[in-house]
């Protein structure tokens, strides 16, 4: 049994999921511990009660004026107080932007291994071992850590989060910690993502290549990502043809995903491509030629116009999920 | 200016990966710059052509990895290093950050820069465990540098989003794509790239013991992912097609 620590991470307002799924990978590791989640922000102790329904026994907040937006120096500051109050045997972070940014910092100070992007988790505690990607989901690793401290990141959407108990709660308390010399100052953040859903955590992706054939091409699978939840994604192709923003790439260059279903419209299925994607639970290839790529990895595929089988579908599953 | 790039030797992108031995077959396959690795060469190069100053291309491994240093320096690298670890067993991030900032903690490099992350491991940790064992500042996958006196203007790519940040050198930064176009080297690059210095240490030259830098992480099992079976290509009128589609999904599927 031991003590595992993890950083919980909310954007816009609200905690990420990837958050719920590092709780319940640290409680996976520390063998029937304790899990003590962290949150630093302007304002961190308003969430620290869906931590507590979503597994985490404990909940530390730090709150600075500092921490309103994430650097490595605010943010490594602040964590370091707490490891240092807690001292876990573990730690989890989401591998997310923020994620990737301070956990080498983090693990560099404490002078210890780290096993990033983490999609999976064998054993437990002093025996856990963890699986990961290589060569861009091309082969996967199973990685010990040799040290006393485990520190992981986990992808997003691969660790399912434990079931939410209402009423469950952590006990919270907060750290107060001097935050200084920051060495980075942020002037601006640019909001180019789609609105809603995140890319990188979607359960359901609607993706549309060089077949869309225009920005206004992409209207429909739009329309098909919002009915079902999900967000609309991008091959290079078609954010080299300017049809979509870059923000929006999936592959080897570009977000890796890997949602519950993957919907490819128009997608060749070049190498580059299928790097971040094919990891998806399930696949579907919409595309007018037999012979692409894409059919190789999908589960189920439509051969024909996406132009004519996407609102088709839109329609069929506005169909059957109003029923 | 004094700026230095950390490189790395990995597969070609189009390579098919085989495991044999519980290791990745590398006999036969095609090795490049890391690609995200190319933006920062690219970037270095256009700093010191802005500001002055010289460009260090480092790599770690056995001599193979020459032959990317010697693409570098054709793309207009001034010097190269690299830093023998053929004989090394077990290296891990934490210990490739700890040799690399071991060769640059007296080279007071005012800008350091690397790829986000290298497209084999895909951890993304060296770059910034290497600032923070030098104690300079990092900034990860940025898209644009701009350099003016000691004061450096950055856009940042956070997932989609772009972050504007301002921060001083010196200075780690890792490439993400759209930071610039990188060249190819030309004939006359190759051709004076032969001529220029390459470094070639041990870790005896950088006075570390082994030990100081074993690795951190074991590597119990490589593996390939199951073979999807193949899918299955739906027949017959395409409404009807669409129909099987949807009750697949829910039925079989289940992922709606």
């Amino acid at each position: 049994m031991s003590k595992v620590l993890v950083l919980a991470e909310s954007r816009e307002g609200s905690l990420r999921n990837v958050s719920f799924e590092a709780i319940a990978a640290g409680k996976k590791i520390s063998g029937g511990g304790e899990v003590v989640a962290v949150l630093l922000g302007d304002a961190a102790g308003e969430q620290a009660a869906e931590l507590g329904a979503f597994g985490a026994d404990r909940v530390v907040t730090v709150e600075h004026p500092h921490l309103k937006q994430y650097t490595s120096d605010g943010y490594g500051q602040a964590l370091m107080a707490v490891i240092e109050q807690e001292n876990p045997e573990a730690i989890v972070f989401g591998h997310t932007a923020l994620g990737k940014d301070l956990s080498p910092k983090i693990a560099a100070k404490l002078q210890v291994g780290l096993v990033s992007d983490v999609t999976d988790i064998e054993g437990e505690g002093d025996e856990a071992i963890f699986i990961r990607p290589i060569y861009s989901g091309k082969a996967f690793e199973k990685v010990k850590l040799k040290d006393d401290v485990k520190f992981i990141t986990v992808r997003p959407n691969n660790i399912a989060p434990l079931a939410k108990e209402e009423g469950r709660a952590a006990e919270v308390s907060s750290l107060s910690v001097d935050i200084t010399n920051l060495r980075t100052i942020i002037k601006e953040v640019v909001r180019k993502s789609t609105d809603g859903v995140d890319l990188s955590e979607a359960k359901v992706v609607v993706a549309g290549g060089r077949g869309v054939k225009s920005a206004d091409g992409f209207a429909p699978l739009k329309e098909l990502a919002d009915l079902l939840g999900g967000a609309v994604g991008a091959s290079r192709g078609a954010c080299d043809a300017d049809y979509v923003d870059y923000s929006l790439q999936i592959g080897q260059t570009g977000k890796v995903v890997t949602p519950d279903l993957y919907i490819a419209a128009g997608i060749s299925g070049a190498i580059q491509h299928l790097a971040g994607m094919s990891n998806s639970k399930v696949i579907v290839a919409i595309n007018k030629d037999p012979e692409a790529n894409i059919f190789k990895v999908a589960d189920y595929g439509i051969v024909g116009d996406l132009f004519e089988v996407i609102p088709m579908l839109t329609e069929e599953f506005r169909a059957v999920l109003s029923k | 200016m004094n700026i230095y790039v950390l490189v790395k030797r990995t597969f070609d992108t189009e390579e098919k990966i085989v495991v044999s031995g519980g290791h990745i077959q590398e006999d036969g396959a095609e090795f490049i710059i890391n690609p995200y690795d190319e933006y920062a060469i690219e970037e270095a190069i256009q700093v010191r052509d802005a500001h002055g100053g010289e460009v260090t291309v480092i790599t770690m491994g056995d001599e193979e990895a020459e032959k990317q240093l010697r693409t570098a320096l054709a793309m207009g690298a001034d010097k190269a290093v690299l830093i023998n670890t053929e004989d090394v067993e077990d290296l891990d991030q934490f210990s490739a950050a700890h040799i690399l900032a071991e060769y640059l903690k007296d080279k007071e490099a005012d800008l350091i820069l690397a790829g986000n992350v290298a497209i084999d491991g895909g951890s993304g940790q060296v770059g910034p465990r290497v600032a923070e064992l030098l104690g300079i500042n990092y900034v990860t996958t940025i898209t644009n540098l701009e350099i003016n006196g000691d004061t450096v203007a950055i856009k940042r790519d956070v997932e989609g989003d772009t972050e504007e940040l301002e921060t001083k050198l010196p200075l780690l930064v890792t490439a993400q794509q759209g930071l610039n176009e990188p060249r190819y080297p030309s004939l006359p690059g190759i051709m004076k790239a032969k001529k220029k210095p390459l470094e070639e240490l041990e870790l005896d030259d950088l006075d570390i013991d082994e030990d100081d830098v074993e690795a951190k992480t074991e590597t119990v099992e490589i593996y390939l992912p199951p073979k999807k079976e193949a899918g299955k290509v739906l027949q017959g009128d395409l409404q009807d097609q669409v129909k099987e589609l949807v009750g697949l999904l829910r039925t079989e599927a289940k992922v709606i």
